[in-house]
């Protein structure tokens, strides 16, 4: 009975015969921590993370960029060389074709997407039957990945086998062994921008899809009472006002493609000679066929500055996109 | 207006985030375009320098005032 009237007072701090709830050790602990430290402590797995991954292998690289190691010699001794590597790579011709070559690639290859994008950017925009599919259907090769595209490109456009060859030779009358796309210094790198740009205006059809809608109705509204022309309309509205969008596009595309690899390198392997080398390519060659280490560390931390600058003024520009 | 107030007026006049941007973002742009052009290679050759140059300084004067 004494134990009962206990139970029952209003009193919460004490109640006789009730025993309080056990907070564990750990609770314990949390419970003191204030919220910036509780917040580092879920930062902290991914800062770790970063740091092993990222940033170790980053200052690493700028260590080796100024010795000579060579990996197929590593029983020599490490030698710090200063700027030698650096200054081999920016006198050297081989490296500047190369980087020409991607400067083509790049070039050609953004230009027809956002043609491309653009373009199917404009259709997609008119509400039409069966629009949603469409879509879907347009933005496959995008979701792909650059290894399984490479392949099955390589399959389609293969002389004997490959049904590209055949369709070229329907459309043509071309024998269809007698040219190959990924074997000819004519057609390959022709090849390679076709298929980066059928993987890839897709992407920037998106980009466009969405700075066309951003456009309020009311302009073209306002136009039609002005009774401008479509034609019209389309250079003062439609153009000017997606034109950060397009830039958007072409800044980030411009950017992947600096850095392709993984489907040029399955599509042509840089070949034939060296008509697709890009500079990734050859990167990969300093690195890991003539196991150049410094060298191909300097080669990699110029890349990576040119990259990270052109990084910047991408970031730079999706910020004035965003204030729009 | 005191010493103080105008030394920091003209400060605030001359590391204006805008226009340093703008030098930084034309060097890594030079630089780029130095770094592909098939003309020169001298030119390509001080490349890497003029991206470097124009990084670091983006980097550093993303920090200004607006």
């Amino acid at each position: 009975m004494d134990t009962m009237t206990t139970i029952l007072q209003p009193d919460h701090a004490t109640i006789p015969g009730v025993s309080k709830p056990v907070k564990s050790r750990a609770a314990r602990r949390v419970h003191g921590l204030s919220d910036r430290a509780i917040a580092w402590l879920f930062v902290a797995p991914t800062i770790a993370l970063l740091l092993a991954i990222n940033i170790f292998p980053l200052i690493w690289m700028i260590r080796l960029s100024f010795t000579n190691l060579n990996l197929s010699m590593s029983y020599l001794p490490l030698r710090f060389v200063g700027l030698d590597n650096f200054r081999d790579i920016l006198t050297d011709e081989d490296v500047w074709f190369r980087l020409q070559t991607t400067a083509q690639f790049v070039i050609s290859s953004v230009a027809l997407q956002v043609v491309i994008g653009f373009g199917l950017a404009l259709l997609i925009n008119r509400q039409f039957r069966g629009h949603s599919f469409w879509t879907t259907i347009i933005l496959l090769p995008m979701m792909l990945s650059p290894a399984v595209v490479g392949n099955f490109w390589t399959l389609l456009l293969q002389p004997q086998i490959g049904p590209f060859n055949y369709l070229i030779s329907l459309l043509t009358g071309v024998p269809p062994s007698s040219f190959s796309m990924t074997g000819q210094v004519s057609l390959a790198p022709w090849t390679i921008v076709l298929v980066d740009t059928w993987m890839w205006a897709p992407y920037v059809m998106l980009i466009c899809l969405a700075g066309l809608r951003s456009i309020p109705d009311y302009i073209y509204e306002a136009a039609e009472v002005d009774r401008a022309s479509a034609w019209r309309q389309f250079w003062s509205i439609t153009l000017p006002m997606t034109v950060p969008f397009l830039m958007l596009a072409v800044l980030f595309r411009a950017i992947e493609n600096f850095k392709m690899f993984d489907m040029v390198n399955l599509l042509t392997s840089g070949g034939p000679g060296s008509t697709t080398e890009l500079v990734s390519i050859s990167l990969k060659r300093a690195a890991f066929e003539k196991w150049r280490t410094g060298y191909s560390s300097a080669l990699a931390i110029i890349l990576f500055v040119t990259v990270f600058g052109a990084a910047n003024i991408y970031v730079k520009t999706l910020n004035k996109v965003k204030q729009r | 207006m005191n010493g103080s107030a105008v030394a920091k007026a003209s400060v605030a006049r001359w590391f204006r985030r805008g226009p340093w941007e703008a030098i930084a973002m034309t060097l890594i742009g030079g630089g780029i375009i130095m770094l592909v052009q098939p003309w020169s290679i001298d030119l390509y050759s001080y490349s890497f320098v003029t991206i470097l140059a124009g990084t670091v300084g983006f980097v550093i004067v993303s920090h200004f005032p607006e």
